[in-house]
């Protein structure tokens, strides 16, 4: 006799509503007229708010057999998640059309994109969860190589595909060797049969093996290597997008993974993922230093990101997974905002990604230079801006636990920050000091929608920097729920 | 009748092929077939596995990578094939134009 699963679909109402409008809008381009392109861009808008509405205040429950669950960390992961979409679709439509790639099918999969990281949030089961990382993950590799006539788009794109593709097959070779070890792939299952018996070989390699898939997608060292090349030849809006919604979707997968279901047996991983931590955080800030392209250097200092959100999910109690969940949602806010700021403007005849194409920007465009030198002073940790309560959160609940392990990734985490701050300063500098360009080779483009991106990040960045509570009292529900366990 | 741990051990040293394939080969296609590969030997240890748990969770599962599978080929082929038009090679160490 077999018994059909509970299928409850008011559950994913907010990936329903996403996934709807993302097919929406692929079909009304079909027949829509290419000036009227703009409706497209507001559909994906006002679903994006629709959904985040609905996931905001969504009740709590499990269902699809167990494989699809809605508590604190989906809430604020989805969130965070719609967020970045949103932010992913406004930076677009001006670039698109300057370069003659606006396509409605662009909006179409940065929608899915966000769908599959909102459902890597939701995921109970490791087969659920490698569908949500796909779901994700195939739409960035077409986005990379947006710029189809571009052969260093066409490039990034192909190196994305295969080195991700290639990732995805350790990712489920995990799930295979775990299946194998415990009978089942849903979480919770899993947490109670590794309780059980003492976790052997194949499960300690399982469990390695989802730790380069996911740490593939997060950009952790050694994982790392296609980070800088796909961020230099992708399209910059695309690369706004990617390089954020590509972190929630796997940090949120980690915090599943490790601390709540995997935290009984935290003494074995604790050690691996510090390491990875402390390596991420040094290389990615050191080879930061070296950099002469504006896009190159944003590539290492999302790797040296990665790092610090490590810390956090190798700290593993819950105030470290709260602040995880705060540093996510301040990263997609300065993160999405420091490419914005290059999206606006462009030397003749391709993406301004050199630095010294900055030189002077505050003399011809002050507020868009003091935009950009906020989102650098919150990236290099700088009070009064997010990125220092983001820093902050985590090295404190690292220092908290009192363990050498802690003391040790939150001294490495403040002596990078350091660093970066040498690597980021540099680029406000010539921003303000710099001699401006006198040949007119960079122009400016401005448009009301990256306008009103730039706006909302610097506004986040501000505000969660000055009232941090307004953020830290959304995401501390993550930790209330590993409190629980 | 083979035990099931000769079926892993099949899978996984099709899976180090395929390792050694990526690693190793330089045109995308024949490293993209490695990629594929990669994946059929894990539905073959999932199969296994199923076998020796009696359950049939292993066995729904391989459908689903089955899928995936199926969508990356049409998204990687796209890729390369645009590639091989605007360069006619598809060796990765030609495609380098990136690079610090």
């Amino acid at each position: 006799m077999i018994t059909p699963p509970v299928v409850d679909l008011t559950l994913i109402l907010p990936e329903m509503i996403v996934l709807g409008v993302a097919l929406l809008v692929l079909m009304a381009d079909l027949w829509l007229a290419p000036e009227r392109r703009g409706y497209l861009v507001a559909a994906s808008l006002a679903g994006v708010l629709a959904a985040a509405w609905v996931a905001a205040g969504a009740a709590d429950g499990v269902s699809f057999a167990g494989m699809y669950v809605r508590d604190a960390l989906t809430r604020v992961g989805q969130v965070v998640a719609l967020a970045a979409t949103g932010l992913g679709v406004l930076v677009a439509p001006e670039y698109l059309r300057r370069y003659n790639l606006d396509r409605g099918e662009y909006y179409v999969l940065v929608l899915t994109a966000g769908a599959g990281a909102m459902l890597m949030a939701a995921s109970r089961d490791l087969l659920m969860l490698f569908l949500a990382l796909e779901t994700l993950s195939i739409p960035l590799y077409v986005l990379a190589a947006w710029a189809r006539g571009n052969a260093r788009s066409q490039e990034a794109g192909m190196k994305y595909f295969l080195l991700g593709a290639f990732a995805s097959a350790f990712f489920l070779y995990g799930i295979a060797l775990l299946y194998g070890e415990t009978g089942t792939t849903r979480l919770p299952d899993l947490t109670s049969a590794l309780a059980q018996q003492p976790a052997g070989i194949s499960a300690a390699a399982g469990v390695g093996l989802l730790t380069i898939g996911l740490g593939f997608k997060a950009a952790l060292v050694p994982f790392h290597a296609w980070a800088p090349d796909v961020y230099e030849g992708a399209p910059l809006p695309a690369v706004a997008f990617m390089s954020v919604i590509a972190k929630i979707g796997a940090f949120v997968a980690l915090l599943r993974v490790f601390p709540l279901a995997l935290g009984a047996l935290a003494d074995q991983w604790t050690l691996v993922l510090g390491v990875l931590a402390a390596l991420t955080m040094i290389v990615g800030n050191l080879a930061a230093l070296a950099q002469s392209s504006y896009k190159r250097m944003l590539a290492y200092s999302s790797i040296a990101h990665a790092g610090y959100l490590l810390v956090g999910v190798a700290t593993a109690t819950p105030p470290a997974a709260s602040a995880v969940m705060t540093y996510l949602a301040i990263y997609a806010a300065m993160g999405t905002g420091a490419f914005a700021v290059a999206v606006a403007l462009e030397r003749s005849g391709g993406e301004a990604d050199r630095i010294e194409d900055y030189a002077g920007l505050a003399g011809r465009a002050p507020l868009l230079a003091a935009a950009g030198a906020l989102f650098l002073i919150s990236l290099a940790g700088l009070p009064p801006t997010g990125g220092f309560v983001a820093k902050l959160g985590i090295f404190a609940a690292a220092v908290e636990t009192g363990s050498v392990g802690g003391l040790a990734l939150a001294l490495i985490g403040v002596l990078t920050s350091v660093i970066s701050v040498y690597y980021y300063m540099r680029v406000a500098y010539v921003m303000y000091a710099g001699e401006p360009d006198q040949s007119g080779g960079v122009r400016l483009h401005a448009s009301p929608l990256l306008n009103l991106a730039l706006l909302i990040t610097a506004a986040a960045v501000v505000y969660a920097g000055v009232l941090p509570g307004a953020v830290t009292s959304f995401t501390q529900q993550v930790g209330a729920l590993l409190s629980r366990l | 009748m083979l035990p099931v741990a000769a079926y892993l051990a099949l899978s996984a040293v099709l899976f180090t092929m395929g390792v050694v394939g990526v690693l190793v080969r330089r045109n995308a296609l024949i490293v993209f077939i490695s990629i594929e590969l990669m994946l059929n030997s894990v539905n073959l240890a999932f199969i296994a596995f199923a076998r020796q748990h009696l359950g049939i969770d292993g066995q729904v599962i391989v459908f689903f990578v089955l899928v995936v599978a199926a969508v990356e080929v049409v998204v990687g082929l796209a890729l390369i094939v645009e590639i091989f038009r605007s360069r006619s090679t598809v060796d990765i160490d030609d495609v380098d134009l990136l690079r610090g």
